[in-house]
């Protein structure tokens, strides 16, 4: 059978089914296969917060989507070209964002009519004509799974339960994907179960086969490698990242790591990975709460380990006495947030960017500490390596904020070498005959860390406001004053120790886009596409919150206008605006998703169409701040 | 996996290691109030550091907030000074990360049981190897006197004007039931006693409990005078002893029996019972323990003193961490970090 090639530059998959249909398993393995096969990729797992909703609901449903293509994926995909709906609540809840004309594979037996009135389907979507617009490949998938079987002698019971494999090969036909990586996925997971590795092997090569022979899939697509820098890749998410991240720090500070957590999501995962540590020396204490996370860290940190606590929204606000604490007794220590939607409980599985101002002033007090965002899910790595570098340094907490989205999505990760990675030095005391606890470094204002077991530096440390140098208990009012401001200065000397703020585009003129965290990637592809229309317009990206790169203030003076992008009701804007007195224009997204990099686009288009324009010049000497898009 | 912390735990102590209690006294002034006391269990925690063969570079003491928050300022040693409550996770942190240490633990009874409580109960049964020394006054000091999680139904307090709605805790038989392995109760009027208390908790591998009864002049004066004071406390209290015969009294005359499962007064000057009658205790035999922890309201029978529990037969949280590391790394070898970054599955480009 002759079958159709065409050459596609980028494609979003989605993989959508009920809870227990394996969705995850299968988009992670296309998502690898496509690394594998020289793809950039990013993806998104999108789940429901329970664990296992009765299936067929709308509120069951499960989704994994894989953006993939031969350059520039840095989302997650704006819209979905090829859906895989396992059932009649997949396609329901998924259908929205499909391409016209994207494809959409459907598993038929998922459509009887009691999963058509779960999902609240009057008619049969697939034969009442309202999904003309797509190109609909209706399978019975339990049929043709059987059917690829008959010669093959395994149980039944196993043949079912590998019909989202079955799935998974029919997508591989479709992007000729190669199925070593899958196969050999299966040889280890199921090592030792031949029947079970036959099933799934024979399941894979099944949908492909299907595809492969059914004469109403013609055409194949080709994405071609991408342009990426040679070396060893895999692909991460954010929270692995920041595992990874802090093992590699505390071997290169060459110090026990330690990390006090408590479960919660969407940040479980880092506990996950670093409790199977165990042979990298790593220890770890899944704490009664989320303030005993925090405090037996900050236990650690008294001991001399490199000590971590992770957490999301609900936690963080629990640690905040504790990070006083932590700031007061000037220790290191590493507080990773992976921001999810709330107040309260919120959306637990769902994004958000709401934590900054709690980062940055939830505590009471004067009570400053560094704030740093990453921007993808590889770069939660360096940023981890950063957050370890700049606490034990300067001997302060940090703050890391990820989100749920690059906290799960993933990514290709050009692996580092170990032994190019720059060491870190720990400012540990030398000499007993002068120490004394609050000492502090000329330059960098840190204190001295004299751990538990160093003789000669016994001390006491604690919450109490402490004179300075001696670290003698305090209320003396001049002295406090001096500590609130030494604390203060600590911080913010860290802005000559970090990278200026780049500005990717022309460095003067009308308008800059200022994104920070995970909305790097949406910020940036649509900053390119509207360049290469000829638009003026400017990106510039933060990953440091606090304190802010030095050139910022005269970065945001050199345009017009300044737009920033978030997951918030304009947390940033706000903080930008009181310290450099410029009116910011805020673009706010609050539904649990990331941006789609058209989202912004239409925004930015209707900011630089000619009547705002003109209308913005008509007003500029008015102190008014400009309005939110 | 060596770590700079390895160098600094192997590093020998330089000179004498045996110190005098002289070398425990920071050189601070004392703020609690004359007569608190605190300060009558600082004196025997001071004394006793020397004796036990530890450089005090090893020794750290964390506290909470309170009163007894105080008390690593007034030990010269390491110490930290946590927040309200949170003493022990500090401290469990602490001796997870650095078993080298003997880390003690000085609470109160609003920062332990109250604000605490949560932490104080999984600390019990985590079993890391710590002495936690609980300053019980029965009342919140450093507020400036409110009724707290041990004062007795009644007791008149700033926010109780007219007499507190709540039924106290009681401290040993909420740890027992906590699964603590050394569980102890000790008072401020007899330092020596405590001392060898205090001792016993060192000694002790595991989580280790001293309720101490600490007097506080200003907000609950007299509160365990009846059970504290030379003159009546041979009367009010049992002094527990391994292997030794429940007998109290001034003139050892009376003597614990068990009717059942319950505790009874019997006297050994009548002729109905002998010395060979009364329970001997046991501090290895739990259900005895819980027994023991039961007559602390009772209004009948003597308040006991002593060591309730003192139990070897769990290995310590702390202990448990390193075997796992070390058997992970037997059986799988000490981890490549290379092939940790490279996970299950990579490609070259």
């Amino acid at each position: 059978m002759n079958k159709l090639v065409e050459h596609l530059e980028e494609v979003t998959v989605r993989f959508a089914g009920d809870s227990g249909d394996g969705m995850q398993l299968v988009g992670t393995q296309f998502s690898d296969t496509s690394g594998f096969a020289g793809n950039e990729v990013n993806t998104f797992p999108d789940y429901p917060s329970e664990i296992r909703a009765p299936e067929g609901t709308l509120y069951g449903v499960s989704a994994f989507q894989v953006h993939f293509g031969s350059k520039n994926i840095h989302t997650t995909g704006d819209f979905v070209d090829v859906l895989v709906a396992m059932n009649a609540a997949s396609l329901k809840v998924n259908i929205a964002n499909v391409r016209e004309q994207g494809i959409i594979i459907v598993n038929t037996e998922g459509f009887d009519d009691r999963s058509l009135k779960l999902a609240g389907y009057v008619r049969n979507p697939l034969t009442d004509d309202s999904l003309s617009k797509y190109q609909i490949f209706g399978i019975d998938m339990s049929k043709e799974l059987k059917k690829a079987f008959i010669e093959v002698d395994v149980p039944s019971k196993l043949i079912q339960r590998t019909l989202n494999i079955f799935a998974l090969g029919v997508t591989y036909w479709l992007f000729n994907r190669p199925m070593e990586p899958t196969v050999n996925w299966i040889n280890k997971k199921f090592k030792g179960k031949e029947d079970v590795i036959l099933a799934n092997v024979h399941a894979l090569q099944g949908g492909w086969n299907f595809a492969e022979k059914n004469p109403d899939f013609r055409k194949q697509y080709i994405i071609d490698k991408s342009d990426m820098l040679p070396g060893k890749y895999r692909s991460i998410t954010g929270n692995q990242a920041v595992a990874l991240g802090l093992v590699v720090a505390a071997t290169k500070a060459h110090l026990p790591l330690f990390l006090g957590s408590y479960p919660i999501t969407p940040a479980t995962d880092i506990l996950h990975a670093i409790s199977g540590y165990k042979k990298y020396g790593v220890k770890h204490l899944q704490a009664e709460d989320e303030i005993a996370g925090i405090t037996s860290a900050i236990g650690a940190a008294f001991g001399g380990s490199l000590a971590v606590t992770t957490t999301s929204g609900p936690g963080l606000s629990l640690k905040t006495e504790a990070i006083g604490l932590a700031i007061m007794t000037e220790l290191p220590l590493i507080i990773v947030d992976v921001q999810r939607a709330g107040p309260s409980t919120g959306l637990p599985t769902k994004t958000e960017q709401s934590d900054l101002m709690q980062a940055m002033y939830g505590r009471h007090g004067e009570a400053p500490l560094p704030v740093l965002a990453a921007a993808s899910s590889s770069d939660c790595f360096d940023m981890t390596l950063e957050a370890a570098r700049i606490a034990l340094k300067y001997m302060t907490p940090v703050m890391l904020l990820t989100d749920g989205y690059i906290g799960q999505a993933s990514e290709p990760w050009r692996i580092p070498e170990i032994d190019k990675l720059p060491e870190i030095a720990p400012q540990f005391a030398q000499d007993a005959s002068t120490f004394k606890p609050y000492l502090r470094n000329p330059e960098t204002l840190a204190r001295q860390w004299a751990i538990p077991g160093m003789q000669g530096m016994e001390h006491r440390i604690g919450g109490l406001e402490k004179e300075d140098g001696s670290g003698v208990v305090s209320t003396d009012p001049l002295n406090h004053q001096k500590m609130v401001e030494l604390r203060q200065k600590k911080v913010d000397n860290i802005a000559n120790d970090i990278p200026e703020l780049e500005v990717v585009g022309e460095l003067e003129g009308d308008l800059l886009l200022l994104s920070w965290g995970s909305t790097y990637g949406a910020a940036k592809i649509a900053v390119e596409k509207m360049q290469a229309q000829g638009h003026k317009i400017s990106h510039a990206h933060l990953r440091y919150l606090n304190p802010f790169p030095k050139n910022l203030g005269e970065v945001l003076h050199r345009f017009d206008r300044i737009v920033i992008p978030e997951l918030n009701l304009g947390q940033l804007k706000n903080l930008i605006q009181a310290k450099y007195l410029k009116p910011v224009i805020g673009i706010h997204k609050v539904q649990g998703k990331p941006f789609k990099s058209v989202e912004l686009e239409e925004k930015l288009t209707v900011l630089l169409s000619l009547e705002n324009l003109k209308n913005w010049e008509a007003n500029k000497s008015r102190q008014d701040i400009p309005v939110d898009l | 996996m060596k770590t700079i912390i390895d160098q600094i735990i192997e590093k020998p102590h330089t000179g004498d290691i045996h110190t005098t209690s002289k070398d425990f006294k920071p050189d601070v002034d004392v703020r609690w109030c004359a007569g608190c006391g605190a300060i009558s269990v600082l004196s025997p925690a001071q004394r006793l550091m020397p004796e036990l063969g530890i450089p005090k570079e090893k020794i750290v003491f964390i506290s909470g907030i309170g009163c007894s928050g105080r008390f690593p300022y007034y030990i010269d040693t390491y110490g930290f000074h946590g927040i309200h409550g949170r003493a022990l996770p500090i401290a469990s942190g602490l001796k997870i990360a650095r078993p080298d240490l003997s880390v003690w633990v000085v609470t109160g009874d609003g920062d332990n049981m109250s604000i605490g409580g949560n932490h104080f109960i999984h600390a019990c049964r985590r079993n890391v190897d710590m002495n936690v020394l609980m300053f019980n006054n029965e009342v919140y000091s450093l507020t400036k006197g409110q009724y707290s999680p041990t004062s007795h139904r009644g007791q008149i307090t700033k926010s109780s004007p007219l007499g507190a709605l709540d039924d106290p805790f009681n401290p040993v038989a909420l740890a027992l039931g906590a699964s603590a392995t050394f569980v102890a109760r000790g008072h401020d009027k007899d330092r020596a006693q405590l001392q060898q208390l205090l001792l016993k908790a060192h000694q002790h591998k595991g989580f280790s409990f001293v309720e101490i009864y600490t007097n506080c002049r200003i907000f609950n004066d007299g509160a365990f005078d009846l059970y504290t004071n030379a003159e009546s406390r041979e009367d009010h209290t049992v002094w527990l002893e391994h292997e030794k015969p429940l007998v109290f009294g001034k003139n050892k005359d009376k003597g614990i029996i068990m009717d059942g499962f319950t505790p009874r007064i019997v006297d050994l000057t009548d002729g109905g019972h002998s010395i060979n009658d009364v329970l001997i205790h046991n501090e290895k035999d739990s259900t005895l323990a819980f027994i023991l922890a039961n007559m602390t309201y009772s209004e009948i029978l003597p308040r006991p003193m002593g060591i309730l529990q003192n139990l070897d037969s769990r290995t310590s949280y702390d202990d448990r961490v390193v075997e796992q590391i070390q058997q992970e790394v037997e059986t799988k070898g000490v981890g490549n970090l290379e092939q940790l970054l490279l996970g299950g599955s990579y490609w070259e480009i």
